[in-house]
């Protein structure tokens, strides 16, 4: 046998001595890079905006209708990828604050709080359709008021929009199933303030529970991004939504601080800064008032050897670049185990380069415009500070326009604790890499930190999964995956990333008195 | 130069075959059936040490389908459809197939449409080994089109190794650039990576001249860890191309298989400076989808990949949905089925 098989090997190599067998080129190792270049480069695909009117100026909605805010001020709100004036934006002070309290109060009292629960999902079901029907308008007006691009605002943004309402929709008549033993009541009037990060969305969050349980509510969008709760507020009108039981009203952090001031409130949620979250702690600290407060984060995303790396790649890219990373929990701290750390910064590279910059409305675009010059400055400033504490440098090639905020995709490597760009929360597109040996090793510099939103763990092996899960200081962790969402899935923070969930039955109780 | 050694090679293994002892002809083939003893094991500069990734099945999914979320419009859209066009296997493999069909699709493949539209000629026709000799009558030796075989068993694979070398030699002989092999994947499904190595290796061997394509069939694979491991042993064994189905078995090429083959692409890419090529097949019927492989290539492996050297669509459908599409970015509004030709 064995001669044979020695016999054969034989015929087939004097047959390669006749007809050799083609060897292809090897390109040699400094040369074996991706090129990324513009041979086929796609050609711009805008999302048409022109026909969707934009009044030239947004008064208070309080009580349903539209009101002059007191002051009689307004103020411009920017499209941050041209700096052309969309509209302008009521700037409320007190008395209006004062006006929406009262008319939520009187909302709550005579209507909203005597309506059976099924009554109040029907109500918001009819949001939740409209929103669904008006999705493009509102998408295209997102991303033309913030800066994100249309591919986020039409595909993550809006479709969670209407799924918050229609789940906290089905919980409406369902409360004291969610809650055995007990029964549930609303709390009064709501005060929520939002950030500029996710407009409708974060709105969508607060909104939708409050109503569901029965509450009213004040709503304060962020100052650069009131358009598209302004248009919410007519949603609420063609719903017929009872007068008074959502007020909305607008402007910067006085107005914000005379909400949540406002003796009559019997609740107050929060998303944004932790440095703003702990000037309303202070505000609320000896009153009456819940509170839930949803702030910044710096979450880790542990990478093991043993990822699916080519997947893993791709989750740090969404994890870090969604939203220009003006994400609470976007994974802004790569964890990278050791032995394949080089692996894994080559393959960021090559994936950076080909993250598209530019023009939001554009159906291609991956990143879109920074939501604010303070924000981009602030960016600009901790990434330089990062490269002058020694941190290695990467962005993308590509041209940025001209005019508008922008920043490019940025990966600092060779990062370490005693940097500020691994402890401070940038909220931008900036990605700092950082490595560890151990599961342990893993978790302890995962949790070296104040905040404590998000962690995201990349392994193949469910053990080592559910080991970090119960080890990470953080409200949220996804396994091979990040930047998951959905209105059933209880979100929030752990230390100095707040406290309180929104979301799912805890997110209910937070606006219930249950006692 | 290349006419000569394959009149050459044709030579030697008509010669061989003549003097084929039958009785050990058979031996081999009675041992094949058992377990092949037989391993040839050819020097391989190519091979290095394995180091394999799993694949995330969610992720890997969603990924591929960011890519369809492109919107490719206008002069890319018209640039994108023509690459198309210009990367395609026109294909047939039926048992119907005759030399005239085979002569249908040559000129097809030449010319696909009438020369006004600037449309370049399809990268390959794909034929069994049987009518390679009537598409080399057709095209002639020196063609912009190749000639690919599909052979070792094609489309099961599950014939004796000696067979299918075979095969192989009698296709490059008759006049086959390039070789479509199916690998073994009951052995590969057997847990014998060993054998499906070998038997890559033995192929290429046989090919001589000829670039080899491997085709995994994925459909029968399964898994994407699977694809994976089997795409790594294909491109270590020594083939040019991988190639995902024989479009016999469902599902043939779907985004996200492709995706997992062009990631350990990549990575062989990266560990040996080796350039693999890549080809969906079966299951590509639109412009649309076309369009979507071409970015998920452009955005994985970037522009040295997009040419007919490293990517291809095997497909027989897809390109007469190609050209409907240029004819409309021509002239303003599609044409009926009947403007274009048969192949």
């Amino acid at each position: 046998m064995k001669i044979k098989a020695k016999a054969l090997t034989a015929k087939v190599a004097g047959q390669r001595a006749v007809s050799a067998v083609s060897l292809p080129p090897v390109v040699p190792l400094r040369q074996r890079r991706l090129n990324f270049g513009g041979q086929w480069d796609f050609a711009p695909a805008p999302e048409d905006s022109k026909n969707y009117l934009i009044e030239p100026r947004q008064e208070l909605f309080i009580g349903g209708k539209w009101v002059r805010p007191h002051s009689q001020r307004h103020f411009p709100s920017l499209n941050p990828a041209t700096e052309e004036t969309l509209t302008e934006i009521a700037l409320a002070d007190a008395t209006d604050v004062d006006r929406a309290v009262k008319s939520a109060r009187r909302a709550y009292a005579n209507v909203w709080s005597k309506m059976s629960g099924r009554e109040r999902g029907k109500y918001l079901y009819r949001i939740a359709r409209l929103i669904q029907e008006k999705a493009r308008e509102l998408a295209v007006l997102e991303t033309m008021d913030g800066g994100k691009p249309i591919k986020e605002s039409r595909d993550v943004d809006l479709p969670l929009v209407a799924a918050h309402f229609f789940y906290h929709a089905g919980w409406a008549d369902k409360l004291k199933y969610a809650f055995p033993g007990k029964s549930p009541r609303p709390l009064g009037v709501a005060g929520q303030i939002i950030p500029w990060n996710f407009p409708l969305l974060m709105a969508a969050w607060k909104i939708a529970p409050a109503l569901a349980c029965g509450n009213t509510v004040v709503l304060k969008p962020a100052e650069t991004t009131s358009l598209t709760a302004m248009r919410l507020a007519r949603i609420f009108q063609e719903a017929e939504l009872p007068e008074g039981v959502v007020n909305i009203v607008t402007g910067a952090g006085e107005t914000g601080a005379a909400l949540a001031r406002h003796p009559d409130i019997d609740k107050l949620a929060f998303t944004g800064s932790t440095e703003v979250g702990k000037r309303l702690a202070m505000a609320v600290a000896g009153t009456k008032k819940k509170f839930t407060l949803e702030l910044g984060g710096k979450a880790a995303n542990i990478v093991f050897e043993d990822a699916p790396i080519d997947q893993a790649i791709e989750g740090v890219i969404a994890g870090i670049y969604f939203n220009q990373g003006h994400v609470c929990c976007a994974g802004s701290r790569l964890l990278v185990q050791e032995a394949i750390y080089a692996k894994v910064v080559h393959k960021l590279r090559d994936r950076i380069q080909t993250l598209r910059v530019g023009n939001p409305l554009d159906k291609n675009t991956d990143i879109g415009a920074i939501n604010s010059y303070a924000q981009l400055q602030k960016i600009r400033e901790l990434v330089q500070s990062g490269v002058d504490e020694g941190a290695g440098l990467t962005q993308t090639r590509c041209a940025l326009p001209a005019k508008g905020y922008w920043f490019p995709p940025t990966m600092l490597t060779e990062v370490t604790h005693a940097q500020r760009v691994a402890t401070e929360e940038i909220f931008g597109p900036v990605l700092s890499v950082m490595t560890f040996r151990t599961p342990e090793e893993a978790w302890e510099r995962a949790n070296n930190t104040p905040y404590g939103l998000s962690a995201g763990v990349w392994t193949d092996k469910g053990s080592k999964i559910f080991k970090l899960v119960n080890k990470l200081r953080a409200g949220v962790v996804w396994a091979n995956t990040y930047n998951k969402f959905d209105p059933a899935s209880p979100f929030g923070g752990y230390k100095e990333s707040g406290f309180g969930r929104e979301g799912g039955l805890q997110g209910l109780a937070a606006y219930c008195q249950l006692d | 130069m290349e006419s000569a050694s394959r009149t050459q090679a044709n030579e030697i293994d008509a010669c061989r075959f003549t003097n084929q002892n039958p009785l050990e002809f058979m031996k081999v083939s009675a041992r094949n059936s058992a377990r092949p003893e037989f391993q040839i094991r050819p020097a391989r500069p190519r091979a290095y040490p394995l180091c394999l990734s799993t694949v995330d099945q969610v992720m890997v999914e969603e990924r591929a389908a960011s890519f369809g979320k492109r919107s490719i419009k206008a002069e890319a859209k018209l640039a994108g459809l023509k690459m198309a066009v210009s990367m395609c296997d026109l294909t047939t493999l039926e048992g119907k197939d005759t030399p005239g069909k085979v002569g249908y699709l040559c000129r097809k493949a030449l010319q696909p449409i009438a020369a006004k539209y600037k449309v370049p000629s399809c990268a390959a026709v794909c034929v069994y080994p049987n009518l390679v000799r009537s598409a080399r009558k057709v095209l002639g030796e020196a063609s912009p089109v190749k000639i690919a075989a599909v052979a070792t068993g094609f489309p099961s694979g599950q014939y004796p190794l000696r067979t299918k070398l075979e095969e192989v030699r009698r296709a490059v002989g008759d006049g086959a650039d390039e070789i479509d092999m199916v690998i073994d994947r009951g052995a590969f499904l057997a847990g014998d990576h060993a054998k499906v190595f070998d038997e890559i290796a033995a192929t290429k061997e046989a090919c001589g001249p000829a670039h080899l394509k491997v085709i995994l069939e994925t459909g029968e694979l399964v898994s994407y860890d699977n694809v994976r491991l089997a795409s790594e042993i294909a491109m270590q064994a020594g083939g040019d191309f991988i190639k995902t189905s024989t479009g016999k078995v469902s599902p043939a090429a779907t985004m996200p298989v492709t995706l997992v083959m062009l990631e350990a692409i990549r990575d062989y890419f990266f560990a040996t400076g080796i350039r693999v090529g890549m080809k969906p097949a079966g299951g590509i019927r639109t412009s649309k989808q076309a369009l979507a492989y071409l970015v998920m290539v452009k955005e994985t492996l970037g522009d040295d990949w997009l040419n007919p050297q490293l990517f291809r669509f095997g497909a027989s459908t897809l390109v007469n949905d190609v050209l409907m599409q240029i004819v409309k970015n021509g002239e303003g509004n599609y044409q009926g089925a009947d403007y274009f030709s048969l192949s």
